[in-house]
């Protein structure tokens, strides 16, 4: 056992996301990570660490390493355009005054 | 961009409060700042749990049992979300073990104590804990998102924490001679432990004023450790506790609490890992890991031979 | 004294019976609570300690309860704090010292099997504040089930050390399986009255489930007929408990008067 350090044994297991729905109807939100040597044990350490006080009806997890993010590079060529785009918002619209009244 | 406009840049995105998430740029001693302080605040919870865990087995009622084991357990969480957001940074939760176990981190001195009776345990969660949520609720505006985050989830879970510690400390406090003394006797050794969690005057603190330009701390050690007097000092008075320290008094002109020095000669020889527990705690510590160590492996092993076998008959 | 004591009344019979569950449960959430900062792993310190507050906190509620059975206005401190191990009714299985992780998954594997298939009777009660505490307890039930079979698979079935020492644990533990099905005239009683469960009517169910969980394991099933200890339903413990009870007792007793709520 004191030679463990040398082994590529001395593990933490890998790393997965946990994400947990708050109540019935409403998405799934990151709730945080955790280590798990395998998917149904990352469910049950989910369950023991981020719904100890009822915070979840329902958790997903995924492996860290399955998870494909956007970069900050990104950021602009992504998320930018959608600024000048204002006919998908309703208030771009002006409906005829007595029609909006009645609503 | 070169390296000095990125800095730049980075400065001028913590002045206008805008959050660092892992992914962004930031200079490498911002990173490797970050992962000793959060690992070592990680470590504080996990070491934490020794002392404490120390009365479970002896709790005197069922009640004050259940609130000792879930709290004892939520360091357990605790020190799991902040080793997590230590990893967003690049390193691995075995690392920082590995560093904790080997003696080359540190993590809160406070927990170097002993806890010789149960309200020594009580006083750890009036003090200690009070002391760390004014800590903890500066870190959950730290500029580092995952660590702000992490904090968030801490202080919520933790609010019950200080509260159980001091509604015991003032049930014993009015209760029998025995108690009184017990209680009494457990502030008088951990009142200035205490105070040197927040670390040693601001002169003498080479990280701090480095953390505050980075938005990671907002206060300075010293005006915390003010914050936690003037709290401390009236719940003390409230329920008939005397604090340790002949040189308290209250300053009309600060409003705030004078109070003696700390004795920095322990406080140095404790962090330099002379404490009365230091070493019973990095046993416990290695002995867990070491024993867990088949455990960790099997379940590791048992994935292996599952995935094998699915990919086999696929 | 002759054998003929007075014959037990309904009352004293479930009181014993509530205190006998109750002793099961908060025995063995203390064993499990001797984990906490010494587990494996983090995940795992969190998950034993989750197991453990469970186990004490369905024991809190039977003390509980018991207490008001009882009828004596006495506390459920002054039940779990002031008894002697001879009046202590809890299963040896449970006292026995914590081990290596794999005997206290193998414990729990073994207890939590059979308490599931306990509490589906006793949920159907016939007294509605014990089957609502049944039934509320059986979910935590259901769940330490899942958690320590996931555990005995990969422990049973990891590497060649984790295979031995879940062989050892489920070998050395065997002979106080006997006991979880012990039945004497607390239990007749109880039966009658619709309030306590006749285990023999399950206990195929449960061997059959422990056996495939080893089985899947790749753990050698231990002989079922061999010697079985017996003698906790009784008062009549191992050395164990003593220990245990002095440590957990102490404080509590050294300031009888003083209040700790």
């Amino acid at each position: 056992m004191s030679n463990s350090k040398e082994s590529n044994y001395d593990t933490q297991w890998p790393l997965w996301e946990v994400f947990t729905q708050p109540r019935d109807g409403k998405p799934h939100e990151h709730a945080g990570s955790l280590h798990a040597p395998d998917a149904e044990k990352a469910l049950e350490n989910a369950r023991d660490v981020y719904a100890r006080r009822k915070e979840a009806v329902n958790i997903w997890v995924v492996q860290t390493e399955d998870i494909t993010a956007s970069t900050p590079e990104d950021q602009g060529p992504f998320f930018d355009p959608a600024n000048d785009k204002p006919y998908r918002y309703p208030k771009f619209y002006n409906p005829p005054r007595a029609v909006k009244k009645r609503s | 961009m070169d390296e000095q406009e990125k800095q730049q840049e980075f400065q001028e995105k913590i002045d206008s409060g805008i959050t660092i998430e892992p992914k962004d740029w930031m200079p490498e001693r911002y990173r490797s700042q970050l992962i000793r302080m959060m690992s070592q605040h990680a470590h504080s919870e996990v070491v934490g749990m020794l002392p404490e865990g120390n009365w479970i087995t002896r709790a005197p009622s069922l009640r004050r049992k259940m609130i000792l084991l879930s709290k004892v357990q939520d360091e357990a969480g605790h020190g799991l979300y902040l080793y997590s957001a230590t990893e967003t940074l690049g390193t691995t939760r075995e690392k920082v073990i590995d560093d904790l176990l080997e003696g080359k981190a540190k993590y809160s001195s406070i927990f170097n104590y002993p806890t010789l009776t149960w309200a020594d345990v009580m006083v750890i969660g009036w003090l200690v804990d009070g002391a760390a949520i004014i800590n903890q609720t500066m870190l959950a505006r730290s500029s580092y998102g995952p660590y702000s985050r992490a904090m968030v989830r801490i202080c919520k879970e933790e609010s019950f924490h200080k509260k159980q510690g001091y509604e015991m400390v003032a049930t014993m406090a009015q209760g029998t001679p025995e108690q009184q003394e017990m209680v009494q006797d457990a502030v008088n050794r951990w009142w200035w432990p205490t105070m040197m969690m927040f670390g040693p005057h601001d002169d003498d603190s080479p990280n701090s004023a480095e953390l505050i330009k980075w938005g990671v701390k907002s206060k300075t050690n010293d005006e915390l450790r003010q914050s936690f007097v003037d709290r401390h000092v009236e719940e003390a008075k409230a329920v008939g506790i005397e604090i340790p320290d002949p040189e308290l008094e209250f300053n009309e002109e600060t409003g705030h609490y004078d109070f003696g020095e700390i004795d920095w000669d322990e406080f140095w020889n404790v962090v330099k890992g002379n404490g009365p527990m230091n070493r019973e705690r990095m046993k416990a510590k290695r002995e867990a890991h070491e024993n867990g160590e088949w455990v960790r492996e099997a379940a590791e092993e048992y994935a292996r031979k599952q995935k094998l076998s699915k990919e086999k008959a696929s | 004294m002759s054998t003929k004591t007075k014959t037990l009344t309904k009352q004293e019979a479930f009181f014993e019976y509530l205190v006998r569950l109750a002793d099961d449960r908060l025995i063995l959430g203390h064993r499990l609570s001797e984990w906490c900062g010494h587990g494996p792993i983090l995940e795992e310190d969190i998950a034993l300690a989750n197991v453990a507050l469970d186990n004490i906190g369905h024991a809190a509620s039977l003390y509980e309860y018991a207490a008001e059975v009882e009828g004596e206005d006495r506390h459920r401190d002054d039940i779990v704090y002031f008894r002697n191990d001879p009046e202590y009714k809890n299963l040896k299985m449970v006292e026995l010292p914590k081990g290596d992780f794999g005997f206290t998954i193998a414990r729990q594997f073994l207890f939590s099997a059979f308490s599931f298939f306990l509490y589906q009777g006793l949920a159907k009660a016939d007294d509605e504040q014990f089957s609502g505490m049944a039934e509320k307890h059986l979910k935590e039930i259901k769940y330490h089930l899942r958690h320590s079979r996931e555990w005995v698979l990969r422990l049973g079935d990891g590497t060649d050390e984790s295979h031995q020492r879940m062989q050892d644990a489920f070998d050395g533990i065997w002979t106080f399986t006997g006991e979880l099905f012990y039945m004497d005239e607390v239990d007749e009683l109880l039966i009658d009255e619709g309030l306590g469960i006749d285990t023999s009517v399950f206990r195929e169910d449960w061997k059959n489930l422990v056996t495939d969980v080893l089985e899947e394991a790749t753990v050698t099933v231990p002989d079922f007929d061999q010697y079985m200890a017996e003698g906790g339903r009784k008062g009549l413990h191992t050395e164990h408990l003593g220990h245990l009870l002095a440590e957990m007792q102490h404080l509590r007793r050294s300031y009888p008067d003083a209040v700790w709520e």
